[in-house]
């Protein structure tokens, strides 16, 4: 098997074995065959992309063909010990009633997304004055399908703006840990468990 | 072509031993159900598989057709090595009850020694279903590996797995719907009113006496065949062509090439197939609605299984859409049942299913390997 990316693990080593889990843009089933196999998680997801939805179900995983802006109304409450939104925020249309969609179909959530506060990031608008084009966020700002780009510090201030509990939070830089301090300029990545 | 021996093909006629109680209240008795069976059953039991097919299908799904000589009508899917391997698993596809292919149907003889025609009961998706769990019972087959169809073929898997539940572990469902929508019954009527229409029909007492109403039949194989392609299918395929001529007759012979195409259509199929089997058949769809079997509640029809599901849909299926695989896979989710779904693309309409889609053939693969 390959190594997950790097947010992947940190979810996988997170989830309690033997949960329910929804993973929302579960792209080719990594994450979600990780979890059965390494922890007996009843893994279903949920994947825009139909080449991916083939791949999974290739996987033996249950993935439905669907869209996390409007898919996620036809799951019932609290169906999931986990919803995992993994790289996938920044690209919806309405961030925040995905996170209310979240926490209503899960008990608990993981989000991961690319942090737009990143060093690099800034640089780039502060130097060039254009929008960055980085190894995390390698597409041109005209074809990218991040249309919400969120940073560190932004997402902390959704999470209070809905009185949100942060469980956990995990800020990556490649595969290496970021202090909470230093995270909002020097983590690629951020992943934070939420619940309500 | 992989050849029969390869396949492990072989022909069989079950008689049933009890009278099928039917879903309209009557009991059939004397019931033959005819069947193909692909590969080898293994020592447990474990791997068998059954193929349902659809309307106009039969028991050959990797075999030449025993009219028609053509190849089988999914030996692109079932074979050694293919999607479904007939070197791993153990598959069984039956003609339908209400067929004209060996298994009982209008043009059975009766009790009295005459074809039943238009007193052949009326009967469900779920008796033709009955009918096939006829075959586990005689074959000792407790559980199936899965059990797989596209359009009718679908309805049948899901009704086998709702309502004999603990009998298989898996269901693949493709280009199906859980109840047939007016627009599918308007379609449906229009070629059984075709049939009727046809003053060689009879009230359906053609058996015996020369051609039975075959202009009927191939108008109705007309109208539905329409509703298999996808409209730019069509015109890709046709467009306003004419056929072998280059000017419009102003006439009504079949100037364009999409009518001779549909004519073509329509009169093969009065070779192999036969009326009443299409009104009995085609009535039995419309009549099909699970969720009002099970009070009304679609994730009710499912409480009950524990199997995996896979619906496929395709993208240019006017016929069964999108829409309806999703309403089948919300249900199955609200009862919490393991589901995948996916819609695919491809460019032939509703017949996508028999055609070639090659993520179709990773799905089916994918599915059934678990």
């Amino acid at each position: 098997m390959t190594a997950l990316r790097p947010d992947l693990a940190v979810i996988a080593a997170n989830v309690a074995p033997g949960s329910r889990v929804l993973d929302i843009g579960c792209g080719d089933g990594a994450l979600m065959a990780a979890l059965r196999d390494g922890k007996q998680v009843d893994a279903r997801g949920m994947e825009l992309d139909p080449h991916d939805v083939a791949e999974c179900v290739a996987k033996g995983l249950s993935v439905m063909q669907g869209d996390a802006d409007s898919d996620l109304i036809d799951y019932p409450d609290a169906a999931f010990d986990y919803a995992i939104l993994s790289q996938t925020l920044q690209t919806t249309k309405r961030p925040d009633q995905v996170l209310d969609e979240l926490l209503r179909v899960g008990r608990k959530a993981f989000v991961s997304f690319p942090n737009f506060g990143h060093w690099r990031v800034r640089a780039s608008l502060m130097w060039h004055g254009r929008m960055p084009v980085t190894r995390l966020l390698p597409v041109a700002w005209y074809e990218t399908p991040n249309i919400h780009h969120v940073t560190v510090s932004d997402f902390r201030d959704l999470v209070e703006a809905k009185h949100l509990t942060v469980e956990g939070a995990w800020f990556l830089s490649g595969d290496k840990r970021i202090s909470d301090a230093a995270a909002s300029w020097r983590a690629e990545h951020a992943v934070f468990l939420l619940s309500r | 072509m992989a050849d029969a021996e390869a396949l492990l093909a072989q022909s069989h006629v079950l008689e049933l031993a009890q009278p099928l109680a039917l879903d309209g209240g009557q009991a059939l008795t004397g019931v033959r159900v005819a069947y193909e069976t692909y590969g080898r059953l293994n020592v447990d039991k474990s791997n068998a598989v059954i193929i349902f097919h659809a309307l106009t299908g039969d028991q050959c799904v990797a075999s030449p057709h025993p009219i028609t000589g053509k190849p089988g009508w999914w030996v692109r899917m079932v074979g050694p090595g293919k999607p479904i391997d007939t070197e791993r698993f153990f598959i069984i596809c039956a003609n339908v009850l209400g067929g004209c292919y060996g298994t009982t149907g209008p043009a059975s003889l009766g009790p009295d020694g005459e074809p039943y025609a238009m007193r052949f009961p009326v009967i469900t998706i779920r008796d033709m279903v009955r009918a096939q769990v006829g075959i586990l019972d005689a074959l000792g087959i407790e559980q199936l590996h899965a059990v797989v169809g596209g359009s009718m073929g679908g309805m049948q898997a899901l009704s086998f797995a709702a309502n004999w539940s603990e009998r298989t572990r898996a269901a693949l469902v493709i280009a199906s719907t859980a109840r047939h929508t007016a627009q599918n019954i308007a379609f449906h009527e229009v070629g059984r009113q075709a049939i009727m229409a046809d003053p060689k029909w009879k009230n359906g007492d053609y058996y015996g006496g020369g051609k039975g109403p075959d202009k009927g039949l191939a108008v109705a194989r007309m109208a539905a065949h329409i509703t298999y392609l996808s409209e730019e299918g069509m015109h890709e395929k046709f467009g306003r062509k004419l056929q072998d001529r280059t000017e419009k007759t102003f006439g009504f012979d079949a100037d364009f090439q999409v009518e001779s195409y549909l004519r073509h259509q329509g009169l093969s199929f009065t070779d192999r197939f036969d009326a009443n089997s299409y009104l009995y058949i085609t009535r039995a769809m419309d009549y099909f609605d699970l969720a009002e079997e099970h009070g009304g509640r679609l994730a009710d029809a499912f409480r009950a299984s524990k199997a995996r599901f896979c619906l496929v849909s395709f993208d240019t299926d006017w016929l069964y859409p999108t829409a309806e695989s999703l309403t089948i896979a919300h249900a199955l989710n609200a009862a919490g049942s393991p589901v995948s779904f996916v819609e695919l693309s491809a460019p032939f309409g509703h017949d996508s299913f028999l055609l070639d889609v090659p993520a179709l053939d990773r799905v089916i693969a994918g599915f059934l390997k678990q």
